[in-house]
């Protein structure tokens, strides 16, 4: 089972929920789909870590061979090429590396090389394989790593996989989730917080996912993002207490599910309450 | 001599558009024939990449001079390659800058911004 943890911001509690969701299950497979600044490494400090680069193509042109005729510049869609004094210019951070002004070229003037644009990085930590992405600092699209670590995934065989998602609703965080079962969105009780889940709500909403809400940093009083579920009738899998032993564990980067027994009860229970719902999510509600 | 400038609109009173790539027209005037034309923008729409499309649209034009308030450094790029000064636009229409251009009073746009880019 494939369990996507996201939320419409940064710092509600993403990393905080999937890390220790993966670490209280049974065999786990850990995913950091957050490329631009993954963080569950530095809490799950994996041992046996092997990186792997990833590459995306772009083209490369043989100025000899180019006759300057625009079919390339015509033809690419991301206006990744242009033809200016006598030369062909490749701009490869706008290149999608659809190939195409290869097979448009009368003149054979363009080939393909590797450009690398980041790496991924697995290793274990426990019960927990890990596998994180790292978006090279500058570069303009983590997707192609996203769907390196969704794929590379699928090798092992373990029972429940936790997909630790980029922050918002763009298409990284669509490409983070085409793949999951379930999404736990995690949201924060304040009016911008109840907004921000509202985000993704919209999202899941829209790609038929099951789905629950896991209300963070809860303080009693008034919670607009609990109002917000109600309002919609969404399931609450949990809440977690705004809490300073947890803010001091979690900020030193420990697991507070490993360090702790209270906390180890509390994740625990939040587990068995979204196995519960992601079975009776996608079983009984697979149309919502 | 072609200058291009980018406008909001395609008639001779028209302004300068504060957009080089998403300016929905260019207007390419010849110091020679005294003629201007008007080019759609046809990279206004684009998802992605706009500078560059607009820039090459300059290129082809066979403009030797750009005028902008200003320009996004893959734009600046294909505009630097295909031998095209850029001077940066003063208060007043498009003719005025093509005057004031003509005149020696406009200066060469040094500053060019690292771009709009999103996702």
């Amino acid at each position: 089972m494939k369990i996507a943890v996201l939320s419409g911001k940064g710092g509600t509690g993403k990393t905080l929920v999937s890390v220790n969701l993966a670490a209280v299950g049974k065999a786990s497979i850990y995913i950091d789909c957050d490329v631009e600044e993954p963080n569950g490494h530095l809490f799950f400090k994996p041992t046996n870590v092997k990186i792997e680069d990833v590459t995306v193509k772009v083209p490369v042109v043989d100025d000899a061979l180019c006759t300057g005729c625009l079919k390339c510049v015509d033809f690419c869609g991301f206006n990744a090429l242009a033809y200016a004094g006598g030369k062909l210019k490749i701009f490869n951070d706008v290149c999608h590396s659809c190939g195409g002004c290869m097979l448009v070229c009368p003149e054979n003037a363009l080939t393909e090389k590797d450009r690398a644009i980041g790496s991924i990085q697995n290793g274990d930590s426990g019960n927990v394989y890990v596998y994180s992405g790292f978006l090279n600092p500058g570069e303009p699209s983590g997707t192609p790593i996203i769907d390196r670590l969704i794929h590379e995934n699928n090798r092992k065989m373990v029972s429940m996989t936790f997909i630790d998602c980029p922050p918002g609703s763009d298409c990284t965080v669509i490409d983070s989730i085409k793949d999951a079962d379930y999404c736990i969105l995690v949201a924060e009780p304040t009016l911008f917080g109840a907004h921000n889940l509202k985000m993704v709500w919209e999202l899941v909403e829209l790609f038929d996912k099951p789905y629950g809400v896991v209300l963070n940093k809860c303080q009693g009083g008034d919670n607009p993002s609990e109002a917000f579920c109600i309002e919609k009738g969404i399931d609450i899998l949990g809440r977690i207490d705004y809490d300073k032993e947890l803010g001091e564990l979690n900020s030193n980067g420990e697991i507070v599910a490993r360090v702790s027994e209270k906390y180890k009860a509390i994740f625990s229970t939040l587990l068995e309450n979204v196995i519960k719902e992601a079975r009776h999510g996608t079983t009984v509600n697979i149309k919502r | 001599m072609k200058i291009a400038v980018p406008v909001d609109e395609n008639n001779i009173e028209t302004g300068v558009c504060i957009s080089f790539g998403r300016a929905p027209y260019f207007l390419v005037y010849d110091t020679e024939t005294k003629g201007a034309e008007f080019i759609e923008n046809t990279a206004a729409q684009s998802p992605g990449g706009a500078g560059i499309k607009a820039a090459q649209m300059i290129v082809n034009s066979k403009a030797e001079v750009l005028l902008t308030p200003r320009c996004g450094q893959n734009a600046a790029d294909v505009i630097k390659a295909g031998n095209i000064k850029m001077f940066k636009t003063a208060d007043g229409s498009a003719i005025d800058n093509i005057n004031a251009y003509v005149d020696g009073k406009l200066s060469e746009l040094g500053e060019i911004h690292p771009g709009f880019h999103g996702h």
